[in-house]
């Protein structure tokens, strides 16, 4: 999978390498100028040697005296691209280098601040930190709530993104004020919030972390977009796009790394979308496919040179409360996990699917979710509301669902000390339940021989292909996005994963 | 000390109603809140204001239950969220009565079959597959709704559609655009065509549902249009008409429902078996 994600590259990998170089902004239709820039290029010589050779051969021909000139006049067809050869290769190489090595710097840059103002603010006092979601669809909205619940105790603030995101292939622009259960990702709406947020921090000495979706048809852009302007953590799992936005299984595994190598660089924590294997399926029977997917996400992650502390892999209260020992049942879930990977954050996500609209039962189901992340020393707790499924979150039900988290947290917070079930208990046996499951999937996934020979050979793509996940079928021929997907030639060449893989600033 | 008055005089009217009074034994046709004793009226309300928590925020939330019609009102909790802002709970009885015949429900206009039923009732008037066609459109991406009517896993203990023998299910999955739900629901000639929409944000549900039933009267001649189905947590009963489509299914709908109210719509008002043949 590794090999197939390094020999190929996409759209938006190229889009991001432009981000990185400076090119932002979009023409009068919204279209951003890295999107043009892209398309000109691939029209003239194809994407199949990289976007910045072509591009800084045009610069240096003297088509345009900078990128955005040079992106306009190509919008209009005003540019005609080559690839270079010989010395102007290397030079146009050189160049490319030298730009993006700037977008790089940039990263490295953001990085530092935080880690300045960690130091100086602080982290959060407790473990799990405190995750909380603010969703109104107007970021001039969204930043007072965002504050407000920082002032109230979040730790992190994840500002959802507009549902349709996910499968528009280019990032919005400009600060935005409308979007569908949530707002949209664009660099600007990242920056306002950043900084709204370093106000807080300052505010309540301690950082105020922000989180965003590196997810979608622009993972890899998104991502840049977050190193640039210091979002610290990012939603980013290797199969989420693939299983539920139906998008094409190479492209995402293109984007994805790429997209972690800039997270890597960024210190940016990444969180993984195990939850959703358990809201679209029993999450009794479906427990080892989460063990599989957070295996898979470590694989992807680390290979990508994420470290363990930057991997908040994901997983979530959803056994149905009427079944017996439920309670039971996602203790031992949570502590597979927590053993498994035990130098990694860990986000544990509250309950959704069985939240019924009935607001006092779901409290106190949110309650024992709580419990269930304080006796198991979860990392990150996304705070669960007891309206869930009702309204998007109001005023009140933030503050009583932090005085919920607040009460188990310090009544129960130090029982990971007491807590260690018994090797023949139901606890115990049921996480090695799930783990000889999970062993037993992955050996059946690696030992499937029938698309040997294939185009696509690789066993992980044969088992999405045949429903193995979340019970979705995704063939690697299929989904949207595929046309975005280009086989790398022998001679491409791109600055950013150059400098990426090489830890290089310049 | 209205309130046990209130629940002396319940308690006469139970056992020795007067002249021209509603009776208390049965239930309804009038009827109040029910807290512990039968005529109380109690409920219970919980609510934000937007001031700071004093005596006068508190003073507020007691004007607003009395408006509301709890009288007397006993407020039980106050706390500040914030310096601007203070929570409420608060406890009283109501002084509204409710009649029931007044009520209006939209009751279930087919009758609930057995699986069995639907399929052999399919096999008999219709002579070939139902084909259903569902999906979720617009920008929503929560499947749950129509997966738990259509795949077999199903909901609530009942299969879902792809289990029914004689019906054949394409589901199209989330995000579907509109123009490609009409032309899959041409292309396999659906009989009927499920959406699903949780998203509710800015009336996105209400604005994606008219969305596709007009593109769907748009596409196809009057009369061969296929059977609209829509739901979701937040649909109003009752307002199908003014979506444009046939029929709306809350919160709780099971698969079951959802088929038995195709046969009834689609195969249990034949005479004779479809005329477009068996091959569809």
């Amino acid at each position: 999978m590794v090999d197939l994600a390094r020999s190929h590259t996409t759209v938006s990998v190229e889009r991001a390498t432009l981000r990185l170089a400076g090119l932002s902004g979009a023409d009068h239709a919204n279209i951003p100028w890295v999107n043009h820039l892209v398309d000109a290029v691939r029209d003239g010589v194809g994407l199949e040697h990289g976007v910045t050779t072509p591009v800084w051969d045009a610069v240096r021909r003297g088509e345009a005296p900078d990128l955005l000139t040079l992106a306009q006049k190509s919008a209009s067809g005003a540019v005609t691209f080559r690839l270079p050869e010989g010395r102007d290769a290397t030079a146009s190489r050189k160049a490319a280098r030298t730009s993006v090595a700037r977008g790089i710097r940039e990263i490295d840059r953001q990085r530092a601040t935080r880690d300045r103002m960690v130091r100086r603010f602080g982290d959060p006092k407790q473990k799990p930190w405190i995750y909380l979601i603010v969703a109104t669809g107007d970021i001039y909205e969204d930043i007072p709530q965002a504050q407000q619940a920082a002032r109230e105790g979040a730790d992190v603030i994840a500002v959802i993104r507009s549902t349709g995101q996910s499968l528009l292939d280019f990032v919005p622009e400009g600060a935005t004020r409308e979007g569908y259960a949530g707002t949209y990702a664009t660099q600007e709406n990242f920056r306002l919030m950043r900084a709204a947020l370093d106000e807080s921090s300052k505010e309540l000495g301690r950082y105020v972390r922000l989180t965003n979706y590196a997810s979608g048809l622009c993972m890899p852009e998104i991502a840049a977009l977050a190193g640039l302007e210091r979002l610290d953590m990012m939603l980013n799992d290797s199969m989420y796009g693939i299983l539920f936005r139906d998008i094409n299984p190479v492209r995402t595994f293109v984007d994805q790394r790429f997209s972690r190598q800039v997270h890597a660089r960024a210190g940016i924590i990444i969180n993984t979308g195990e939850d959703n294997y358990l809201t679209t399926a029993d999450a009794v029977e479906a427990a080892h496919t989460v063990t599989v997917s957070q295996l898979l996400n470590e694989y992807f992650a680390k290979e990508a040179g994420l470290e363990d502390w930057q991997l908040g892999l994901g997983h979530a209260f959803e056994i149905n409360p009427e079944i017996p020992d439920s309670f039971r049942l996602e203790l031992a879930h949570a502590l597979l996990a927590r053993q498994l990977f035990p130098d990694a954050p860990l986000k544990w996500m509250p309950p959704t699917k069985h939240m019924t609209g009935d607001v006092f039962r779901g409290y106190l189901l949110d309650g024992f979710f709580n419990l269930v992340g304080a006796m198991t020393g979860q990392g990150i707790l996304l705070v669960g509301m007891m309206t869930e499924a009702v309204v998007t979150p109001w005023l009140s039900d933030r503050d009583l669902a932090l005085q919920n988290v607040r009460y188990v947290l310090n009544a129960a917070g130090g029982l990971t000390e007491d807590f260690s079930p018994p090797h023949d208990g139901l606890i115990q046996t049921r996480a090695r339940q799930v783990l000889a499951e999970a062993v037993d999937l992955l050996d059946e996934i690696v030992s499937d021989t029938t698309t040997k020979g294939t185009a696509h050979p690789q066993p992980l793509l044969a088992a999405i292909a045949d429903g193995t996940f979340g019970s979705m079928k995704r063939p690697p021929t299929k989904g949207k996005g595929l046309d975005g997907v280009v086989v790398k030639a022998d001679a491409y060449d791109n600055p950013a994963t150059t400098l990426l893989e090489e830890g290089a600033t310049r | 000390m209205t309130r046990r008055r209130d629940a002396h005089d319940a308690q006469r009217r139970m056992e020795h109603a007067e002249q021209g009074e509603l009776s208390l034994t049965g239930p309804g046709p009038i009827v109040r809140p029910f807290g512990d004793t039968t005529g109380d009226g109690m409920v219970q309300v919980s609510f934000t204001l937007p001031l700071p928590h004093d005596k006068r925020a508190e003073g507020a939330a007691l004007q607003l239950a009395a408006k509301m019609g709890m009288e007397p009102a006993l407020l039980v909790h106050a706390k500040a969220i914030g310096p601007h802002y203070t929570f409420f709970v608060v406890y009283g009885s109501v002084t509204h009565l409710v009649d029931v015949r007044e009520v209006e429900v939209t009751e279930r206009e087919f009758p609930l079959l057995t699986s069995k039923e639907i399929n052999s009732e399919i096999k008999k008037r219709l002579r070939r597959k139902l084909v259903v066609v569902g999906a979720c459109i617009g920008t929503d991406a929560h499947t749950v709704g129509i997966d738990a009517i259509l795949n077999i896993k199903g909901f609530a203990g009942e299969k879902g559609l792809e289990y029914y023998r004689e019906m054949t299910v394409v589901n199209l999955g989330a995000q579907v655009l509109v123009p490609d739900l009409v032309n899959t629901a041409r292309e396999v000639r659906a009989d009927a065509v499920l959406v699903s929409q949780v998203v509710t944000q800015k009336d996105a549900h209400i604005h994606n549902t008219t969305a596709m039933s007009a593109a769907f009267r748009e596409a196809f001649p009057a009369g061969s249009v296929p059977l609209l189905v829509v739901g979701g947590p937040r649909f109003e009963e009752g307002s199908a008409a003014s979506l444009g489509v046939d029929r709306v299914f809350g919160r709780g709908t099971t698969p079951g429902e959802v088929a038995s109210y195709l046969v009834h719509e689609l195969v249990a008002s034949r005479t004779q078996p479809d005329p477009r043949g068996a091959q569809r």
